[in-house]
């Protein structure tokens, strides 16, 4: 995948913010690859996790924002404990999902969870998913 | 003797079949697990963003009521439970403008400042009363039981809440051991199962499982020993799923450590409640003969 940079497109307020929410320095990253080799959702992703934190700290959310990275993510924390340079990049992923739920888009619709799972599934499921998806 | 325990919301539903048999165990070893007065869910995931301390109150106040009941430890049993407890423990320990918000947003009457130490319960096993002692109460050991131990994410991750050595736990292990079975080591044993991600994209649970059954049926696993009900759950159904697409492919018991630690102990199968099970077990265990009915404990605890 082939990115344009240039000061117009990249957008520091995004910069910023997952800077802020996830209280991680972006430019900690030198891009080694250990986060995606140890995801285990990384096959479902279109944006591998090493390159999510490329394009965040380009500032270029509208990539970020078209793809299904941050919610393929089940922040298991594999990347966070793997990272030669102590960057959790599971933060960044929250942070980037936050972005967009406090926007008032949720990712799910509870009513679109089947009934028979949602009778089936335990709670700690339907918590913890209905947390990471919706606003 | 008494211990704080929280069981949160699984366990009083769909997870019965871990807190029972965990509960009569710990009672027939001098233990009894006291319920934290009107505890509230933990809210299951602990907030990954720095500036949302709305979702930590649902922690933090359990850990406040413990403070009230006059207990300075927490017993926890849910995998999510411990780690969303113990990370909010340790934000109230460390951050102090957070705790300062915090405890004026929440008005419990007291203040709060990470003086609770959360452990699950198997530390209580290791650490108090110790595998040699655990292993001198087996009534009924489990022998020729080759049991796979997979840890999942959050007894483990991230490193300052584990319960064991990020890269290499072994506390299942040396907890299998004690009870007379023959721990089988797989390399995906802290491998996620897919988490939260069954309610979004259900269709992808069977591929988050395969590999983790793969490894512990290709080490010689005759059943997998779980400590968490939403990796029942996915590894469950998953399984399931794998076993439609994929002639030939072997589905393997899944066991709650608790329940094995109450057949060992003596209990029987009425308190595991086996119906619950996600990966049905008994043939197996019927067939290692550790089925039979209950035998009476020397307890431990004073
Ligand atoms: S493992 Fe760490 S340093 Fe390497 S690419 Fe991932 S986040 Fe960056
Ligand atoms: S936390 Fe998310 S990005 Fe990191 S390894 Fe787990 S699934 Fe992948």
């Amino acid at each position: 995948m082939y990115v344009t940079i240039s000061p117009k497109r990249s957008r520091r307020e995004f910069v910023r913010k997952v800077k802020e929410l996830s209280g991680q320095n972006l430019q900690l990253c030198y891009q080694c690859g250990m986060c995606s080799g140890n995801c285990p959702a990384a096959s479902n992703m279109d944006i591998s996790p090493r390159r999510i934190i490329e394009l965040a700290r380009l500032g270029l959310d509208e990539e970020i924002a078209g793809s299904k990275t941050v919610w393929t993510c089940a922040s298991c924390l594999a990347c966070a404990v793997n990272c030669p340079r102590g960057f959790d990049l599971s933060k960044v992923m929250e942070a980037i999902r936050l972005l967009t739920l406090r926007k008032n888009i949720d990712h799910i619709r509870p009513e679109d969870i089947s009934p028979k799972q949602r009778c089936e599934l335990p709670q700690i499921a339907m918590v913890s998913g209905l947390r990471k998806f919706t606003g | 003797m008494s211990l704080a325990y929280y069981p949160g919301c699984t366990l009083k539903t769909r997870a019965r079949n871990l807190e029972k048999p965990a509960v009569a165990s710990m009672e027939a070893l001098g233990f009894k697990l006291d319920e934290v007065p009107r505890w509230n869910c933990c809210g299951a995931v602990y907030s990954l963003a720095d500036d949302d301390l709305i979702h930590r109150v649902a922690p933090v106040r359990n850990l406040i009521r413990v403070k009230k009941q006059g207990k300075t430890e927490l017993v926890t049993l849910c995998a999510f439970c411990l780690n969303t407890l113990k990370r909010a423990n340790l934000l109230m320990k460390e951050d102090v403008e957070k705790r300062d918000t915090l405890n004026d947003f929440i008005d419990e009457g007291i203040d709060y400042s990470g003086e609770v130490k959360v452990v699950h319960l198997l530390e209580v096993l290791r650490d108090d009363i110790g595998w040699e002692a655990l292993s001198q109460k087996v009534k009924l050991p489990l022998r020729e039981l080759k049991a796979a131990p997979y840890y999942g994410c959050t007894l483990l991750r991230p490193r300052e809440v584990a319960i064991d050595d990020v890269e290499d736990p072994t506390i299942l292990r040396e907890f299998l051991k004690a009870l007379g079975a023959s721990p089988v080591d797989f390399p995906e044993s802290t491998r996620c199962c897919g988490s939260y991600q069954v309610i979004s994209s259900p269709d992808d649970i069977a591929e988050y499982a395969r590999p983790i059954l793969n490894s512990a049926l290709s080490h010689g696993a005759e059943a997998m020993v779980l400590t968490c009900p939403l990796c029942d759950y996915n590894l469950g159904q998953g399984q399931k799923e794998l076993a439609k697409k994929q002639s030939g492919f072997r589905e393997m018991p899944l066991l709650y450590f608790t329940q094995l630690l109450a057949l060992a102990l003596g209990l029987g199968p009425q308190v595991c409640h086996f119906e619950l099970n996600h990966g049905s077990p008994e043939s197996l265990l019927k067939e290692k003969n550790l089925l039979s009915q209950s035998r009476s404990v020397q307890p431990i605890g004073g």
